[in-house]
């Protein structure tokens, strides 16, 4: 069976990322997955091969971890062009899109950003202007080049046992142009990352303050979710951007997302409406918010919301 | 400094959005056409940095004859002049023949910093500056909420998911920008009455000496094989508050088995 390359996605606090998971479930469906690891590959290799990963690449190094991507780019091609693997897949987040354009320019091959499904023939399901769409396409030049959004299959373990080939990597001056000088956390806590998590709480412009955002923490917490903001809820300085949802920020579709105090606009709605479940709160009974969500509280989210986290806390 | 910004127009995302049932390219004809949102911020970028350290800004569109009209928009805030990528040829190309062109359009314009939107709002594919820079063999900086332009090194703040990275590259170089990193000015109605004069030069795929072949839906890299519109969700069920409304979100979520 042909090998399926698989770009690892990893953080040092959270090690394996979950879409790294999902891409590895979905890597099994179409030949025999191999795992791309940039770093420390002996950290992550217990986790790769509880998915399925039946070979791990590592490739470490200042030369491949102190610049912005270039490098990763040209060791995946440098991969592709000595293991000729049957699919490259990666994930539909910033670094992995980047990798992709990087590599589809340096092999002269197509890529699918966005993608939700592929079939064994390497057809690929692909939402479209923020999941009001839904296209099926195909790379057609070249090999599939596949960038999974965050979220689109469910992980499921298979364990295998790989062996780990450490590459040696020579990275041209072109891909050491810009160099990554500091590298600074900002997440709170343990929640789960955003794109990621399958329950998110979201607060909007009805939260009212920074302050109150401890409200929609509190409900994320009890709920095992993270925590997302609106827009105006962002421009308004009551919550960093990086937790933006919408469509000039991230797009999520967990299993259950909670939108407090959001009127839902179709800015938002575009980051979110992929969801399988939503419910809401908002005190406006014509706020568009209602019209997506399986349950809607009319109400003020300050007395709803307290009572909720009271509610479940009784439940445990 | 020579600066180009890189300006798209799309169909306004706030409308209803298709593809063409004909041949699966993005419906322009009966959307509102409007400049890309994040394109917006990097125009301000470059006029503040040609602000700060002198120089010309030029917009490069790649586009039907109609975004001549989103040409015009961006160079009433201020741009100097624009070069229009036009070309019944390009229609249906994809990401990876659109680098090809706007690499070769800004192999012509020979810029020291190249700005751009991170992305936009119809595609949302986001490759474009690393594209571009792979093809040039320069920098990328990409997903600046914080751009340093001291001399000829770039300084840009990056948002990550995980909080943000400082990344640091010579001239020339391409900066991709989110909407943190200011707030466009409005055009003045002395800069719409402007732009009416100022030079756009209009470039095809053989000015630009690509074969024909390499660009448009022939020479595309991926195909759409169907498009189809999400059927749109219903609502469920709307409660009003009478003291127990967190009791009964509650109850459903536990249905759903939440909690």
């Amino acid at each position: 069976m042909a090998e399926v390359l698989v770009v690892v996605e990893a953080s040092q606090a959270a090690g394996v990322k979950k879409v790294t998971l999902e891409i590895l479930t979905l890597a099994r469906t179409l030949g025999s997955p191999s795992a791309v690891v940039f770093g420390d590959a002996a950290a992550l290799t217990d986790r790769l091969a509880e998915y399925g990963a039946e070979k791990v690449y590592a490739a470490s190094g200042e030369d491949v971890e102190d610049y912005l991507v270039a490098p990763k780019a040209t060791v995946v091609a440098e991969l592709v062009r000595s293991v000729r693997p049957a699919a490259v897949l990666l994930a539909s987040t910033q670094e992995g899109k980047e990798i992709a354009g990087r590599l589809a320019v340096k092999l002269d091959n197509g890529l699918l950003t966005d993608v939700v499904g592929v079939e064994a023939d390497g057809t690929a399901t692909q939402a479209v202007f923020a999941g009001s769409g839904i296209v099926k396409s195909r790379v057609t030049r070249g090999l599939p080049i596949v960038a999974i959004r965050p979220n689109s299959i469910t992980p499921e373990p298979a364990p295998a046992s790989p062996s780990v080939e450490q590459l040696t990597v020579s990275v041209p001056d072109t891909d050491k142009l810009t160099r990554v000088v500091e590298r600074v956390a900002e997440t709170k806590g343990a929640r789960p990352e955003l794109t990621e998590a399958s329950i998110v709480v979201s607060g909007g412009r009805g939260v009212g303050n920074a302050d109150n955002f401890k409200l929609v923490e509190e409900l994320a917490d009890l709920l095992g979710g993270a925590v997302g903001a609106s827009r105006a809820a962002v421009d308004a300085g009551f919550y960093p951007h990086q937790f933006q949802v919408g469509q000039t920020g991230k797009t999520v579709s967990p299993q259950l997302y909670v939108a407090l105090g959001i009127s839902g606009a179709i800015q938002h709605r575009a980051g979110m409406q992929t969801s399988k479940t939503i419910v809401a709160v908002n005190k406006d009974a014509e706020a568009p918010i209602f019209e997506l969500a399986d349950f809607g509280v009319v109400g003020d989210l300050f007395k709803v919301v307290p009572q909720a986290a009271e509610e479940i806390r009784q439940r445990r | 400094m020579n600066i180009v910004v890189l300006v798209k127009q799309v169909p306004d995302s706030g409308g209803e959005r298709a593809l063409s049932e004909s041949d699966f390219t993005v419906e322009r004809g009966s959307a509102s056409n409007v400049i890309n949102e994040m394109d917006e911020y990097a125009i301000e970028e470059a006029l503040k940095v040609k602000e700060a350290h002198g120089g010309e800004v030029t917009v490069l569109t790649m586009g039907p004859a109609g975004a001549a009209e989103s040409i015009r928009k961006a160079l009433s805030m201020g741009p100097d002049k624009a070069v229009h990528v036009t070309d019944d040829g390009l229609h249906g190309s994809c990401a990876v023949a659109t680098s090809k062109v706007l690499a070769a359009a800004l192999g012509t314009l020979n810029p020291d910093l190249v700005l751009c939107g991170a992305e936009s709002t119809d595609g949302r594919v986001q490759v474009m500056p690393h594209m571009l820079a792979e093809r040039l063999g320069i920098a990328a900086l990409t997903g600046a909420r914080k751009l340093t332009v001291d001399g000829g090194q770039l300084t840009v703040e990056r948002q990550t998911d995980e909080g943000y990275e400082v990344v640091t590259a010579a001239t020339p170089a391409v900066v991709s920008v989110w909407d943190t990193i200011n707030e466009p000015r409005y055009p003045s109605f002395k800069g719409i009455m402007a732009a009416k004069k100022k030079p756009v030069q209009a470039l095809s795929v053989a000015d630009l000496g690509i074969p024909a072949g390499e660009v448009g839906l022939a020479g595309a890299t991926s195909a759409v094989l169907e498009f189809a519109k999400r059927p749109p969700r219903s609502a469920g069920r709307k409660v009003v508050d009478e003291g127990d409304g967190g009791a009964q979100l509650v109850a459903f979520l536990a249905t759903e088995k939440f909690v």
